[in-house]
């Protein structure tokens, strides 16, 4: 369990390797079990070509999941992986990282493992800040059970078990995560290969607690969930993609921007306004990410991809660390004194 | 006048007040004192859920209960010799277990016509006949604490508050008992408050002086220390042994603790003890729910630590999905249960065993896991180092089933030589020729414990059923129920020691069986009844599953076996149901131990009927 320094916060102490690392090593021998056409195979196949750049370890590297579809995932991964119970993945991950600061760690988690059952782990999981890497594979739909409505299904929405439209108000993922002050939050589509490597490299190299959404359709019980930020064209009006520091514009000329507007944030036309006033965005500052979050809207008439926030605050597990090594540090492991106390007597024969 | 001095073998003592009248604290340090001074003890605190439940009410009644003697004893005692109430509430509360002739020394300044009506007394107790029967000493103790404290410049409300240490001063006094430990104690706890920790000191030794200068207590009495086995004793309570206990596993076993867990009555001691350890490397995780809990502590399995949870019934009820994936991806894992009244909340501060079967079957699927329960506070030291040892070295999750009375009750414990205890060290598995994640050692069935981070050990586990010997993911029907078999066979393997049984005469024919902490009134009653010329023998199982090899053969040698359990009879169902014993259950669930007095009677009845 050596510590390596890499000077990547994220993988600070995870050994790594110069042999050559390529997808193929990052397959298992498992044959792949998801519908033809889902976007699980998308965000694999990303995951594994993406994984060789970061030099790790393969056997440094764990896939902790909970249930559902997207939970599979360690299965085709060719490092340590624990596809858990229903919601639980956060918890579970977060003992394996606080006993462990030579992994690296990932969760992979649906909308309803994740936003569901398993909600109040996520929140507390990102409160504490537990260095684990989550990516929130959201497809809107109960796949695995077989098309019940999730909590990210839109008001309304038909399904096997709302066939009069569902009551529910969805979650903003986003929005959630940095309500619980999560010190990294991004978003991509499953189907943006380029986008969804760059979120989850900044992930990776994140210390803390990243949560990663992800777009991901699911054809057979939510088919077309995402259609309309995949067509060329309405994507250019829909999408609004924010990169650090820069200003926030969209468009195909960037004929789109973001300004503030009350105590939030706004899309106007970059023409009718100034440019000093276009936002610039700033992944630190939480209240910024959080206007950003509140963009996108159920009906995809805008949905911010990107990092949306990236800050630094101490993680727990290597505050608990800290915490046993300076006991350890200041005081001998005498386990005969320890039982001894303070107070005792002796009987003699 | 001169006073007497009496001496007994043995006294019981109850401290009763309202909850925020510090009796826990007395009845601890008057412990301490029967500890010094080398008595054999047994302590039973009672408290009420509610923090401060309304102030003088019956609800709001503490009381700690505490028995000294001259030789070894085995329970807290069934009722109070003497009985110190500091109010009406906790009189009307608790005399009715003192027995005629009992001693009551009542704080009379609390006995206010408002304090009388708000716990229904139409006249005044200490004025009526109705205390006739006992050695009434009416002490107006916080008048004399006050008037103690009077040049301290300490204002009335602050003085009144050392009315507790008057109190202990007083007892200290009639049994003879050594101080200096007391004053010591009372100036470490109150160092940062100076003139707080010598205002308890002068109402204690207040106390003291009262009863040696007035003539109201005509005798005194003495307890002999006890001969107990040679060796370094200290005071210690269920809770503290079991994380004592947690911590000697971490350090057999060279192997880093995770504790996962959520603050519950009455199991919270165990987060509290452990999270003062981590110099023994010791990671204390509160997490944000049972169900956190556990998970951390499964997660920090996986990856080489020794994961542990505490929690208590309702806890348990909350892990269990998750004690299903540690049976079925073969981790270790310390489950410890410290069993209080149910079902749901029920009695979050009194005692139960009602959790033997949730512990046994309380999961989906067939789901084996092994039970281990300590049978007094010290015993939960070697109990959970014994569990910690099937977990690692059968990589299962173990439940161990302590409960309040255990827990919270407190006894003289003779200090393990630690070189002496077990040698708790596993191999991780690292040699990837052939490494099959559920290939399994040929004598403990237990599948390797392949560790993240080793080269080429690399594989996947999960919920799933596994394919036998590979791990994978499989639904064929064949494998399925070899995987059923091999999982019941690996916990049914587990080496435990043989029940030893207890009769010294060699002739008895009635066997009572017992498990956990009802062990101290089970003995006490059989030593009653053996007395009495009736011979018994006692069984009393710390290993519930796999239950010892030789008790089916102990069972069968005894015409009539009795179980007397907390619960409607779980151990007798199961005692039933294995070994087709005709096993009688004798069952109560007050959420109070047992008495040996009422045991006394069932054993005595039991063989009264099989010698008939």
């Amino acid at each position: 369990m050596t510590a390596i320094d890499l000077g990547i916060p994220g993988l600070t102490g995870v050994p790594t390797t110069d042999e050559k690392q390529t997808a193929r090593d990052y397959k298992s021998d498992q044959e792949v079990r998801w519908c033809p056409g889902c976007g699980d195979y998308i965000v694999l196949n990303t995951m594994q070509s993406f994984l060789p750049s970061l030099g790790l370890k393969r056997e440094n590297i764990v896939f902790v999941s909970g249930i559902g579809c997207s939970s599979r995932f360690p299965y085709y991964m060719n490092t340590y992986g624990m596809h858990s119970i229903h919601g639980r993945a956060p918890a579970i991950a977060t003992g394996l990282a606080v006993a462990r600061p030579d992994l690296s760690v990932w969760v992979v988690t649906g909308d309803g493992d994740a936003l569901s059952i398993g909600g109040n782990h996520l929140i507390h999981t990102l409160r504490r800040n537990v260095n684990l890497k989550i990516l929130l594979f959201n497809n809107r739909i109960y796949g695995l059970t077989k098309g019940q409505y999730s909590p990210t299904s839109e008001e309304g929405k038909v399904t096997k078990s709302t066939p009069l439209g569902s009551l529910d108000h969805p979650f903003n993922p986003v929005s959630l995560a940095l309500g619980a002050e999560a010190s990294f939050v991004g978003r991509a589509l499953d189907s943006d290969k380029a986008g969804l490597t760059s979120v989850l490299r900044q992930a990776a190299e994140h210390r803390g607690s990243a949560l990663v959404e992800i777009y991901q359709n699911c054809p057979i019980f939510n088919d077309g969930a995402f259609d309309v930020l995949k067509d060329a064209d309405e994507a250019q009006r829909r999408i609004i993609n924010v990169v650090d520091g820069e200003p926030i514009r969209f468009g195909r000329e960037g004929e789109y921007c973001v300004i503030r507007e009350g105590f939030g944030l706004a899309v106007a036309k970059s023409a009718d306004v100034d440019a000093s006033d276009i936002v610039i965005h700033d992944a630190s500052d939480l209240n910024l990410s959080f206007a950003l979050s509140r963009l996108s809207t159920q009906d995809l008439t805008h949905t911010v991809t990107g990092v949306f926030r990236r800050a630094d605050r101490p993680t727990y597990d290597d505050s608990a660390r800290a915490q046993v090594n300076e006991a350890k540090a200041t005081k001998a492991a005498d386990l005969s004194k320890l039982l001894h106390g303070k107070d005792t007597w002796t009987v003699v024969g | 006048m001169s006073t007497e001095t009496r001496k007994l073998d043995r006294v019981v003592i109850r401290f009763a007040g309202d909850s925020g009248d510090g009796m826990q604290l007395t009845g601890d340090r008057f412990t301490s004192e029967a500890a010094a001074f080398g008595n054999d003890l047994a302590t039973q605190p009672n408290f009420p859920a509610e923090i401060r439940a309304p102030q003088g009410t019956l609800p709001g009644v503490s009381s700690f209960q505490l028995h000294f003697a001259d030789y070894d004893i085995l329970t807290p005692g069934d009722r109070p010799d003497v009985l110190v109430a500091m109010n009406p509430a906790a009189l009307k509360a608790n005399v009715v277990d003192l027995p005629d002739g009992g001693i009551l020394i009542v704080n009379t300044d609390e006995f206010t016509k408002r304090n009388l009506t708000k716990v229904g007394y139409d006249s005044n107790p200490l004025e009526d006949e109705s205390l006739d029967k006992f050695q009434v000493h009416k002490v107006a103790m916080a008048t004399l604490t006050i008037g103690a404290l009077e040049e301290t410049g300490l204002g009335k409300k602050d003085a009144e508050r050392a009315k507790n240490m008057f109190a202990l001063g007083l007892l200290s006094w009639m049994y003879h008992r050594p101080t200096e430990g007391t004053e010591r104690f009372l100036r470490e706890k109150f160092a940062k408050k100076p003139d707080i920790a010598e205002a308890n000191v002068l109402a204690f030794r207040a106390g003291w002086n009262y009863g040696e200068t007035t003539e109201a207590f005509a005798v005194t009495y003495e307890v002999a220390p006890a001969k107990l086995n040679v060796g370094t004793y200290r005071q210690i309570t269920g809770n503290t042994a079991t994380a004592y206990g947690i911590v000697a596993a971490a350090q057999r076993s060279k192997l880093p603790v995770v504790l996962g867990t959520y603050p519950i009555t009455p199991a919270s001691d165990i987060l509290h003890e452990l999270s003062k350890h981590k110099n023994f490397d010791i990671t204390t995780v509160q997490a944000e729910d049972e169900i956190a809990g556990i998970g951390i502590a499964l997660g920090a399995s996986y990856g080489g630590a020794l994961g542990v949870t505490s929690t208590s019934g309702p806890g348990i009820a909350l892990k269990s999905e998750t004690i299903g994936l540690a049976v079925m991806t073969e981790l270790p894992l310390l489950v410890i249960d410290v069993q209080r009244g149910g079902p749901s909340t029920g009695l979050p501060t009194k005692t139960e065993q009602a959790d033997l079967l949730q512990a046994m079957f309380g999961r989906n699927g067939e789901s084996p896991v092994p039970i281990v329960a300590p049978q007094s506070p010290s015993d939960c030291f070697d109990a959970v180092v014994d569990a910690a040892r099937i977990a690692l070295k059968y990589r299962t999750p173990v439940l161990f089933l302590s409960d309040g009375a255990v827990a919270n009750g407190s006894e003289p414990w003779l200090i393990p030589d630690v070189d002496s205890l077990p040698d708790l060290q596993v191999e991780f598995a690292t040699d990837p020729e052939n490494f099959q994640p559920y290939s399994r050692d040929p004598e403990t069935l237990a599948r390797p414990w392949a560790v993240p981070g080793t080269p080429g050990l690399q594989h996947r586990i999960g919920g799933l059923e596994k394919q036998d010997i590979t791990g994978n993911i499989s639904y064929d029907p064949e494998n399925h129920d070899r995987m059923v078999r091999l999982r019941q066979a690996k916990i049914d393997g587990i080496e435990v020691p043989d029940v030893e049984v207890d009769d010294p005469s060699g002739e008895a024919k009635v066997l009572v069986v017992g498990w956990g902490s009802s062990y101290g009134p089970i003995g006490a009653a059989a030593r009653r009844v053996r007395k009495l010329g009736m011979p018994v023998a006692h069984a009393h199982l710390r290993h519930l599953n796999p239950f010892p090899k030789n008790l089916g053969e102990v069972l069968k040698k005894y015409d009539k076996v009795i179980v007397p359990e907390m619960n409607l009879g779980q151990l007798a169902l199961l005692l039933r149901a294995k070994y087709l014993v005709d096993a009688v259950s004798y069952t109560k669930v007050q959420g109070l131990p047992f008495k040996a007095e009422e045991l006394q009677d069932v054993l005595a009845d039991v063989i009264k009927g099989v010698s008939a």
